[in-house]
């Protein structure tokens, strides 16, 4: 019994919940700085457009 | 509702609204931040994200099921963290991001029908979530609801008249937006809410072991109901198994529970989070991988604060409700009668002084209470007598106290519900009850914070799927009209999504969500894969898949699903039976959620038809993943 769920297959979840959360962190920490891209024009253009749409939606 | 309530509700409106007013004046929106060529920063971004994927639908409606079957629930969340975040980040965000940017997609059917370069993609695409997100919306506008009716002592009705228009002024106001930083406040709001829950609870049972033990000891008193499905006490999984073909109805339930909670309720939104449209576009606005990778540290963190500590802390509320709760109140009827209907299963209902013996006999004795606050205009609230309830009379005009001494659901059995009680009022009930009123105001807020996320978003995508997918696809270059179309395709949701709401009240809201996720899995998920990652994907096959895939989905909820076959009636109007099932199949099939079944079937045919068709242009497969645009 694991703090007081007895059956296993409950307590595995509840500890995997909290180790993903901590997978999560790790996994962000360590890729902190990775993956940078530069921004091109269609990123740009994509940005303007969709603010535009919204902004007619209203 | 007194004055400080007011005051406050209206504070945390006012604030939301200026910082939206603020964030759109100083254009702080995603897409600003894209413009700028600059990082949001990445706890906004998580928490914006989360605050959109999270809403009523996870705390109230999810947390009541959790309370009803179990901390089992607990792998939705496994779920929620590695696929709803980890996945959903590390492998689908930047190539989301890269294609939607590259072909000019701006909504999910718009980047599958640019992908495969076909118009009847975005356009079913874009009705099926114009048709289906309704059902969503409503279950996030009735766990607000469901939450509100209490605290402002209003009806039900009128709670989700309120809700929906403090919602849709939202939306108007600035909600559609998007503006990050209101989100994130509201994300904020959220987790500061959810993590005085988990803390407080805990404190209030005792700690962990002592919580869980007490919660474990309770298992003798886990209904009939409940054990007849299969239930085996709040810390324990359901029964698993799978009946015999012809096997006697009792013997095919014995094992049902489990299929519900793991097919319908952990993978169907367990997995169809992937596939969400409205959480996909927002892959769009990040400016790189990078963004990803430091928002997944606050989502992984948010996520387990929000559908975690729900699926705790609903199962535990069983534990406070018998063990804890005491009711201090005056005592209006100690004998109060309430009908349930010839057959025992219809809407308790209020029995007159005269009514006839034979209703009478059939009623239920229920206490008729008001709290001292309230006065001599509002309606007593009742509570279902059972021998476990002591009742405490005052003395010297101090209040009595009554102490139910009852598990969660039964505890919601009152007025207007049936006997089997509602499960999308244990979480509200449970903080009405056990915590001090300033937390009422402050559950009220993250509620209010995670319906508006949700909802603006899901508005603008019902919006863009009937005005930019369906409407401009078929009329191109009638931009005023799109416009037009998109804000009608936002009121129609809304006021479907109210209809709705107010039709089919009571133990909704996991269900109607469950069904959306896994409409959206089935039909997008294998197609959606294949865009991004399978170059060989053809036209044909990703077409075949996503109606495959919806319609299996459909077939299955209509004739073999027993919940949902029996609530819609096709099944027994056309066959004359509940299910297609014969006794030459086993029932337990009847238990299996349609997208155990819609989602294999949606990505074999995906294969299998890919590989039957001729690929696609190589020219423009190369521009779908980063090269130029054919001539």
């Amino acid at each position: 019994m694991m703090v007081g769920i007895n059956d296993p297959w409950v307590a595995l979840a509840y500890l995997l919940s909290f180790v993903g959360s901590v997978a999560c962190v790790m996994y962000g920490v360590i890729n902190w700085n990775k993956g940078d891209e530069p921004i091109g024009p269609e990123d740009t253009n994509w940005a303007k457009e969709e603010k535009e749409e919204i902004e007619a939606a209203l | 509702m007194d004055i400080l309530t007011i005051v406050i509700l209206l504070t945390y409106l006012f604030a939301i609204g200026y910082l939206g007013y603020q964030g759109y004046r100083r254009t702080k929106t995603a897409s600003d931040y894209l413009v700028a060529g600059r990082n949001a920063n990445p706890v906004v971004m998580a928490l914006s994200y989360g605050a959109t994927f999270i809403s009523t639908s996870a705390i109230v409606g999810f947390g009541g099921v959790a309370a009803n079957f179990g901390m089992g629930t607990l792998w939705l969340t496994v779920l929620n963290i590695i696929v709803g975040i980890f996945i959903a980040f590390v492998v689908f965000g930047n190539p989301t991001r890269r294609m939607g940017h590259h072909l000019d997609a701006h909504t999910f059917p718009e980047l599958m029908g640019k992908r495969f370069d076909s118009r009847w993609i975005q356009i079913i695409c874009a009705l099926i979530i114009f048709v289906f997100m309704p059902l969503y919306a409503m279950a996030v506008i009735i766990g607000g609801a469901e939450f509100i009716a209490p605290v402002f002592h209003i009806s039900y009705d009128a709670a989700l008249y309120l809700f929906a228009l403090i919602v849709a002024a939202y939306v108007i106001a600035g909600g559609l937006k998007g503006v990050m930083l209101t989100d994130a406040l509201q994300g904020a709001i959220m987790l500061v809410g959810m993590l005085v829950m988990f803390v407080f609870t805990y404190y209030k049972l005792g700690g962990f072991t002592a919580a869980h033990q007490t919660l474990t000891d309770m298992t003798p008193m886990v209904p009939k109901a409940l054990t007849a499905i299969g239930h085996q006490g709040w810390t324990s999984m359901p029964t698993f198994g799978w009946a015999a073909p012809g096997a006697s109805a009792a013997e095919s339930a014995k094992v049902s529970l489990w299929w519900i909670m793991v097919s319908t309720i952990v993978m169907g939104v367990g997995i169809g989070v992937l596939a969400q449209p409205q959480l996909i576009v927002r892959f769009m606005t990040v400016k790189s991988k990078q963004s990803l990778n430091r928002a997944i540290v606050a989502g992984g963190i948010f996520i387990f604060f929000m559908t975690g500590v729900a699926f705790i802390v609903g199962p535990l509320s069983n534990a406070y409700f018998v063990k804890q709760e005491a009711i201090e109140c005056h005592i209006v009827n100690e004998n109060a009668l309430l009908d349930p209907g010839a057959d025992g299963s219809g809407v308790l209902s209020l029995v007159a002084e005269d009514a006839v013996q034979e209703v009478k006999a059939r009623s239920k004795a229920f206490v008729a209470y008001k709290r001292p606050n309230e006065t001599a205009d509002m309606p007593p609230h009742y509570i279902l007598k059972t021998p476990a309830m002591t009742i405490a009379r005052g003395t010297d005009g101090n209040p009595d106290t009554i102490r139910p001494g009852m598990i969660a659901i039964a505890r919601t059995v009152t007025l207007g519900t049936t006997m089997k009680g509602n499960s999308d009022t244990i979480i509200p009930r449970y903080i009405n009850s056990a915590f001090p009123k300033w937390f009422g105001l402050l559950f009220l807020m993250t509620l209010l914070s995670a319906a508006m996320s949700t909802l603006s978003s899901q508005f603008h995508t019902m919006g863009t799927s009937i005005g930019r997918d369906i409407f401009e696809t078929i009329r191109k270059g009638d931009q005023k009209r799109t416009v037009l179309i998109t804000r009608c395709g936002i009121v129609v949701g809304l006021i479907t999504a109210i209809i709705l709401g107010k039709v089919i009240r009571g133990n909704i809201i996991a269900v109607a969500t469950a069904i959306f996720f896994g409409i959206c899995a089935a039909a997008f998920l294998p197609s959606f894969l294949g865009a991004l990652f399978w170059k060989r994907m053809t036209r044909t096959a990703a077409l075949s898949s996503i109606l495959t895939g919806f319609l299996t989905s459909a077939l299955w909820s209509i004739f073999v699903n027993a919940k949902t076959a029996v609530g819609l009636g096709i099944c027994k109007a056309m066959l004359g039976r509940p299910t297609i099932l014969t006794p030459a199949f086993s029932p337990t099939w009847a238990f299996v959620d349609p997208i155990m079944v819609a989602l294999p079937i949606s990505a074999l045919v995906a294969v299998a038809i890919t590989f039957l068709t001729k690929p696609m242009p190589p020219e423009h497969v190369s521009y779908c993943f980063g090269g130029k645009k054919p001539q």
